[in-house]
């Protein structure tokens, strides 16, 4: 049954994703690799569109695959999936327990779960990155390394690194300007 | 997404305070789940119970449902444009170094000891190399940081100074 495991899924995703930013993207690419309901391209594709448009990027994607993978009851299901843990767990925190954040071993907890949240998030990066920049599959056939880089590619991400560093801007700049670089050098 | 709450619901409907917000986003970020999904339950809770929290939240996620489910209708269609997949090659890696600028601020945030390096480290293996699932890395680290706090001492203090504010605010 396609809508209750997009619901149990998303609540997965809901009940573990902590420490914000882009915390529910390991998550969401330890997902589409159990049950191909999406390719790394098109989880990337997701993140840009989630950057340049209003909501939460784990909301966003939680509609998008649920919407692809069951139609519209598809994409409310996973998202109501997403947001359900919130609602318990805010609920019962609210009601019994104000002062949690500052609670001693949940302050200790998450001095652990931060940096671990960040190194979950590089290599989701990393797995992201394989199929488009760093050609592993041809490393393994070749074996040569001319061709484990997509120079192209390499050059791009190492212009928008190092300009998303130094100018501080919003993502859709950064989004916008390459899909015209895309368009003119032909990606 | 905090100054758009402010301008609403403290300058406009004068429903909470700005104080209320923060302590909100603070709960929000220790709590499981989607962090602007979290504070706007706690909004909603803190003004009209189960019902408000309910309320706020549908009203948090409506944009996005209809948002995404239009651009989604569409997106497979535009995929066979050329134009558009030449767009968004080039935004994939866009997006990448996106993420990595993320995962920077996120250490920079993080209280950069050798013990956080360890963690950081241990977690992207776990994932590259073993393909475990994420929960578990969650699970572990979290213990970590309890165990380290209690080996280094500070567990002790922190429960000391904790209870210590709990009846000065009874006060």
């Amino acid at each position: 049954m396609v809508y209750l495991r997009l619901f149990l899924e998303f609540f997965k995703v809901g009940l573990f994703a902590l420490g914000g930013g882009l915390a529910a993207l390991p998550f969401l690419q330890d997902l589409i690799t159990k049950y191909s309901w999406m390719t790394s391209k098109e989880l990337l594709n997701m993140i840009a569109i989630s950057e340049s448009t209003p909501g939460a990027i784990g909301i966003n994607t939680a509609t998008f695959i649920g919407f692809n993978t069951g139609g519209i009851p598809g994409g409310i299901i996973a998202t109501a999936g997403l947001a359900a843990p919130s609602i318990i767990i805010i609920t019962i925190i609210a009601h019994y327990f104000k002062k949690f954040n500052q609670h001693p071993l949940v302050e200790s907890a998450f001095s652990g779960i931060r940096p671990a949240v960040a190194g979950l998030i590089a290599s989701a990066a990393f797995e992201l990155a394989q199929g488009g920049i760093l050609n592993l599959q041809y490393l393994q056939l070749n074996k040569k390394l001319i061709n484990f880089f997509d120079y192209k590619s390499l050059l791009l991400l190492l212009i928008v690194f190092t300009a998303v560093r130094k100018f501080k801007k919003h993502p859709i700049i950064y989004i916008t300007v390459s899909a015209l670089i895309g368009i003119i050098f032909k990606f | 997404m905090l100054p758009i709450i402010k301008r609403e619901l403290v300058d406009n409907l004068n429903w909470i305070t700005e104080k209320d917000i923060y302590n909100y986003y603070a709960i929000g970020q220790s709590t499981p789940g989607i962090i602007a999904v979290n504070t706007a339950t706690m909004t909603g809770y803190s003004l009209k119970g189960i019902k408000g929290a309910l309320a706020a939240t549908t009203g948090f996620i409506m944009p996005s449902l209809i948002i995404i489910t239009l651009i989604a209708s569409f997106f497979k269609r535009f995929q066979q444009i050329d134009l558009f997949q030449h767009a968004f090659a080039a935004i994939q890696i866009a997006v990448v170094a996106l993420i990595i600028d993320i995962v920077i601020k996120m250490w920079q945030k993080s209280d950069k000891t050798r013990a956080s390096l360890l963690i950081f480290l241990i977690a992207f293996l776990l994932l590259v190399i073993f393909k475990i699932s994420p929960v578990f890395v969650i699970l572990g680290s979290a213990a970590a940081g309890i165990i380290i706090q209690y080996l280094r001492g500070n567990l002790e203090t922190a429960y000391y100074d904790y209870q210590n504010k709990d009846q000065g605010s009874d006060k």
